[in-house]
């Protein structure tokens, strides 16, 4: 519930700059920037990730510490499930809670 | 990239331990709630207690969404989720947590159209491929989840999106602190503060708890680490007779939170006048609700809620559990009728939650705080 994953911003949505694609571990996905309007964040940007939302700025050492704290935490799958549910329907076919129907 | 691995070195682990156990008075039996069920794991799950001396106690706090939530509330969002065409849209955790007459996914089992998913965000999608259907987010969480639930309702309203709502169970953790302190059987010494509900609400909001209560308070991160660092400040603090508001998890936290998150809570929520928690009660301004400007978007101004009021089942003392009086194994059901996989209290549900912390990790399998840091 709490977990708050680290991403890093790989571009901002052209016609939406509140939304961009993060990459989390190789899984790329859209998160919602709106928590960060104050202080946008760029690509190359890191931040920590809670519900498909970027909820503060990292630095790059924070969030391979915060990846390292998952692990450790026997979190990180779950983390990773969490990341590759966000939005399906913008990469894949089908609908959120696709995955969990089959 | 030295500073991780400074975090996971096991001597610095048993210098920390070394430490508290320096600081810690032998003639004081300290008491020291860790707020956060996210901690709780952490504890559990690293082992951390035994590093500690006998007379530096962790009590276990109310930080775990689905574990305050009062049973009623489940059966209440179900009820309304159970008129045709509705979607019941909840994270993973909800799916499990029993209602009076089962979890979300026995009602699925039954026919009930029910998703997981990941972002209140992702709920809103699924109103608008499913333009036939009334999509229902069920939202939990406390002021870590509260302003990503708030900025979807504002997306929704901005798009005029009729066939969603949102049915709020969203809370705030200073009310429920102060109900803890409020309580005549606690007795606490000063609390290792959330980490991730502190990078939305800042370090302030805690002062009263130094100023008032004269009880220190450190916010903490959830490594091992981090967790024991936060016990020497406390204990540092508790030494000197100081009481004051500290910040251990720094590289995450800004002492003045996030103000847009705060802003967005602040567009679309209210304070309830009172709301259920599950073994606190009913606790004076503790929870969210829409503001009349969103009620189209918000399931129990828009529909008739049944508002069940639910009393756990007798022989649980989920309640007990949750204040900290009793330490799990302490329940009449614990490992016997309550376990993870058939769980009858909610506490055994999450992962954050006490009961199931403390069964998979002090009750099945044991892990060693050396170990897991060597890893």
């Amino acid at each position: 519930m709490c977990l708050a994953i680290p991403g890093k911003i790989i571009e901002l949505d052209a016609q939406n700059p509140l939304q961009a694609v993060v990459d989390v571990v190789g899984v790329r996905r859209k998160v919602d920037l709106g928590l960060l309007q104050d202080e946008p964040p760029v690509p190359g940007d890191w931040v920590l990730i809670h519900v498909g939302f970027a909820m503060s700025k990292i630095s790059e050492a924070e969030a391979a510490d915060q990846m390292q704290t998952l692990t450790m935490l026997g979190e990180a799958e779950a983390a990773m499930e969490e990341v590759r549910g966000y939005g399906l329907e913008d990469k894949e076919s089908g609908s959120p809670g696709q995955r969990w129907e089959q | 990239m030295k500073f991780v691995d400074e975090f996971r070195t096991p001597e610095l682990i048993g210098k920390a331990g070394e430490e508290i156990r320096r600081l810690a008075d032998p003639s004081r039996h300290y008491r020291i709630m860790e707020v956060c069920g996210g901690h709780t794991h952490a504890i559990y799950r690293f082992g951390l207690k035994d590093l500690l001396p006998s007379n530096v106690e962790l009590i276990h706090g109310p930080g775990c969404p689905v574990c305050v939530l009062p049973m009623g509330r489940i059966d209440d969002g179900l009820a309304l989720a159970a008129q045709s065409d509705f979607i019941f849209a909840a994270f993973g955790d909800m799916m499990r947590v029993p209602g009076a007459h089962g979890s979300p996914l026995e009602y699925k089992a039954r026919g009930m159209d029910v998703r997981i998913v990941y972002s209140p965000a992702d709920a809103l999608k699924l109103a608008r491929s499913n333009p036939e259907k009334h999509v229902m987010f069920f939202a939990i969480g406390f002021e870590t989840t509260a302003p990503s639930t708030a900025l979807t309702l504002m997306r929704a309203k901005a798009e005029g999106l009729s066939n969603f709502s949102v049915f709020c169970n969203h809370v705030t953790i200073i009310p429920a602190i102060r109900a803890i302190l409020d309580s005549p059987d606690m007795r606490l010494d000063g609390f290792v503060g959330p980490g991730h509900v502190s990078t939305v609400i800042g370090c302030r909001p805690y002062d009263w708890i130094a100023k008032d209560e004269r009880k220190p308070v450190v916010v903490s991160g959830f490594e091992p680490l981090d967790i024991l660092q936060s016990i020497v400040m406390l204990l540092r603090q508790l030494r000197k007779g100081e009481a004051k508001v500290e910040n251990q998890y720094k590289r995450v936290v800004p002492w003045e939170g996030n103000r847009a998150a705060l802003r967005a809570m602040g567009e679309v929520f209210e304070l309830r006048p009172y709301f259920e928690w599950r073994g606190l009660g009913f606790i004076s301004q503790s929870a969210l609700k829409i503001r009349p400007s969103y009620a189209q978007w918000d399931s129990e101004q828009r529909f008739t809620v049944p508002g069940v009021r639910v009393t756990d089942p007798k022989a649980a003392q989920c309640g007990e559990v949750l204040k900290g009086v009793l330490k799990p194994a302490q329940c009449k059901l614990f490992g016997r009728e309550c376990t993870p996989e058939q769980p009858v209290g909610a506490l055994m549900v999450s992962s954050e939650g006490s009961c199931a912390a403390y069964f998979n990790y002090e009750h099945r399998k044991p892990v060693s705080i050396a170990t897991v840091a060597a890893n």
